[in-house]
């Protein structure tokens, strides 16, 4: 990695990451993946993240699914822990709260495969500092 | 569009990023305020656009945090220090645990900002080894940025320089008090000293020192991002901005929200909040930990800033806000708090130390049915006494809780001292459980199921309750089929 020295640098590093981020969430392009984040703060991981996490990497890689299964922290609702948020090329990301293993397999089977909603969608609730 | 109740500004990439990847972090114009800062603005810039943004620190003293950095920047020293509290040890809050490990880069930059506006080379982030995660996100953040050259030498091909450590705290409520937290990171006990000197003249190893909390230095990128007249748009006149709350407590949707100053208990508790569990009534809220204080129906409407709180007898605080039932015994909440502050004085000064303990002994007289009328003015008069001579916050607010329960639950306390009833259910020693002879069976299933043998009678026929040896643990009452059994 190069270092980033004059503020130039840091644009150009931040436009080329976006870049990337767009290209893998539109609809249609080769580039477009599915995209899901497990929210990892102390309190998702104590109420069971990490297997969540570690069912989704395994069933998705079995079940031939390509994603991106990332970490990220707590996304703030606490008494739907284990919370997960999927993200399919050119939609928004839904956030499903309450998710354990049986529930990941349902959102695999049912959200990813086949687009229909499972139960436990927790709705947006928040404007961002963008709207 | 709809209009929701928060915004998401410290919380923004909360739950988005993959904290251990800068780069995720850098496609959401992280660094980019510390950019700004350093090509373009000078070191009073900064400091007037955080001042004209009307910043107050989210500690909970709500300071304005510009001015904080102005009288910093005004002392001159060889070596100046910018520290993060990230002390957090209010029960039942969980805010700036949250945005270390949601959102860290946020605080570094914040912290590198500081450094640049006030002079600085060398932060420091105080944070308790009870937040593993935490620790172990922010290392791996800060080892990233300077591998990126966010921080380090040279930031930017400037001439600021800027590095940050990490200090490990055991977890002492004392220390999220500055002065305390700076004598434990010198190795010293974490006890206070007077102020003045404040730190912005001698904090650290002597040298000026500039403390924030962790969610104020996570509001300093966005606003120079967006700039101070976008953030002192929103909130109310003399509190700006929003504030993250940790809802906890009897209320559906527990959980972290961060919602603009101004907003009202009624919309955080019943519509973010989803209101109170089990369909039961709301009682109270307890804001700002064990430095603030109870909060009633009457105040629901209050629209939540620092002045507002404090006026209705409570205050800030970092954020934690605990709801509370009908099944809640307030003068049991009081103790609680009560138990916690005397456990965690640091005992350096007396009227913290025995004023407390005292006030402790009190309620739990109380609680116990041994209480006399006359022990609600002495109370009071203690609590005034410790807020008027302790040497630092956590001496100068642990009354409050008392305060506050005394002045909106005074009937609660009459009645544990005069009925010798708790009107909750709460306290133990004040209830009996008794057996209504016309619903009594006579399974024996009751008595079988005693631990202690307090349940006698005979087979067929109405048993009996010697409320001297029952422990009033409720056993016999989960077992009878027969609703037989009732707390008086």
């Amino acid at each position: 990695m190069t270092k980033i020295k004059t503020i130039a640098d840091l644009v150009k590093l931040r436009d080329e990451l976006q870049s990337k981020q767009a290209l893998a969430d539109s609809a249609d392009n080769a580039e477009s993946i599915i995209q899901i984040k497990i929210g990892m703060g102390t309190s998702g991981i104590a109420s069971g993240a990490k297997d969540v996490m570690d069912f989704l990497i395994e069933a998705l890689e079995k079940r031939n699914i390509e994603a991106i299964v990332s970490q990220t922290g707590d996304m703030g609702y606490s008494y739907a822990e284990p919370t997960i948020s999927v993200k399919k090329p050119g939609k928004s990301p839904i956030i499903f709260g309450y998710v354990n293993v049986q529930k990941a397999d349902e959102i695999i089977e049912k959200y990813i495969k086949r687009d229909e909603l499972v139960e436990g969608v927790i709705p947006v609730n928040y404007h961002t500092i963008d709207n | 569009m709809t209009k929701y109740k928060q915004i998401r500004i410290v919380l923004n990439n909360c739950g988005v990023i993959d904290p251990e990847n800068i780069e995720e972090s850098i496609a959401r114009d992280s660094y980019m305020a510390l950019g700004k800062c350093i090509t373009e603005m000078t070191p009073q810039d900064v400091i007037k656009e955080i001042k004209e943004s009307g910043l107050r620190g989210r500690g909970g003293g709500g300071f304005p945090t510009g001015l904080k950095w102005e009288i910093a920047s005004k002392n001159h020293a060889d070596q100046k220090y910018v520290v993060c509290n990230a002390d957090e040890g209010d029960p039942g809050a969980f805010m700036d645990r949250s945005v270390l490990e949601g959102d860290p880069h946020a605080v570094l930059e914040a912290m590198a900002i500081c450094g640049y506006a006030i002079g600085a080379t060398k932060g420091l982030i105080y944070i308790r080894a009870e937040y593993p995660m935490a620790i172990k996100r922010l290392k791996i953040a800060i080892d990233q940025a300077l591998e990126y050259g966010l921080l380090g030498n040279n930031i930017f091909g400037s001439k600021f320089d800027f590095n940050i450590e990490l200090r490990y705290g055991a977890g002492a409520f004392v220390c999220g008090e500055e002065t305390s937290l700076i004598h434990s990171m010198e190795g010293l006990r974490g006890e206070p000293t007077i102020k003045p000197p404040f730190p912005a003249e001698k904090g650290y190893l002597g040298k000026p020192t500039n403390v924030n909390n962790v969610e104020t230095f996570a509001c300093v990128p966005i606003i120079i991002r967006k700039g101070a007249s976008w953030f002192n748009k929103i909130g109310t006149e003399k509190s700006k901005g929003t504030k993250v709350f940790a809802l906890a407590g009897k209320v559906n949707n527990v959980g972290l929200i961060e919602v603009p100053m101004g907003t009202t208990l009624r919309e955080v508790i019943f519509e973010i909040g989803g209101g109170i569990q089990n369909g039961k009534k709301f009682k109270a809220v307890q804001t700002g930990g064990p430095s603030g204080g109870c909060l009633t129906e009457k105040h629901l409407d209050t629209p939540i800033d620092f002045d507002n709180l404090i006026a209705a007898g409570s205050m800030m605080g970092s954020g934690g806000m605990i709801v509370m039932d009908e099944d809640n015994c307030m003068v049991s909440v009081a103790k609680f708090y009560l138990d916690f502050t005397v456990e965690e004085s640091c005992g350096k000064c007396s009227p913290c130390r025995i004023g407390n303990k005292r006030l402790y002994e009190l309620l739990e007289r109380i609680t116990k049915g041994q209480g006399v009328m006359d022990d609600l003015q002495r109370l009071r008069n203690m609590s005034n006494v410790i807020k008027d001579t302790s040497l630092c916050g956590l001496g100068q607010t642990s009354p409050n809780p008392v305060l506050s329960t005394l002045d909106n639950f005074y009937d609660e306390y009459v009645a544990h001292i005069k009925d010798h009833k708790c009107p909750a259910g709460q306290c133990k020693d004040l209830m009996k459980y008794f057996i209504i002879a016309e619903n009594c069976v006579g399974c024996t299933a009751c008595a079988r199921v005693c631990p202690v043998g307090a349940i006698t009678g005979e087979k067929k026929e109405p048993h009996f309750i010697n409320s001297e040896i029952c422990i009033k643990c409720g056993a016999c009452m989960e077992r009878c089929k027969f609703d037989a059994i009732i707390i008086k």
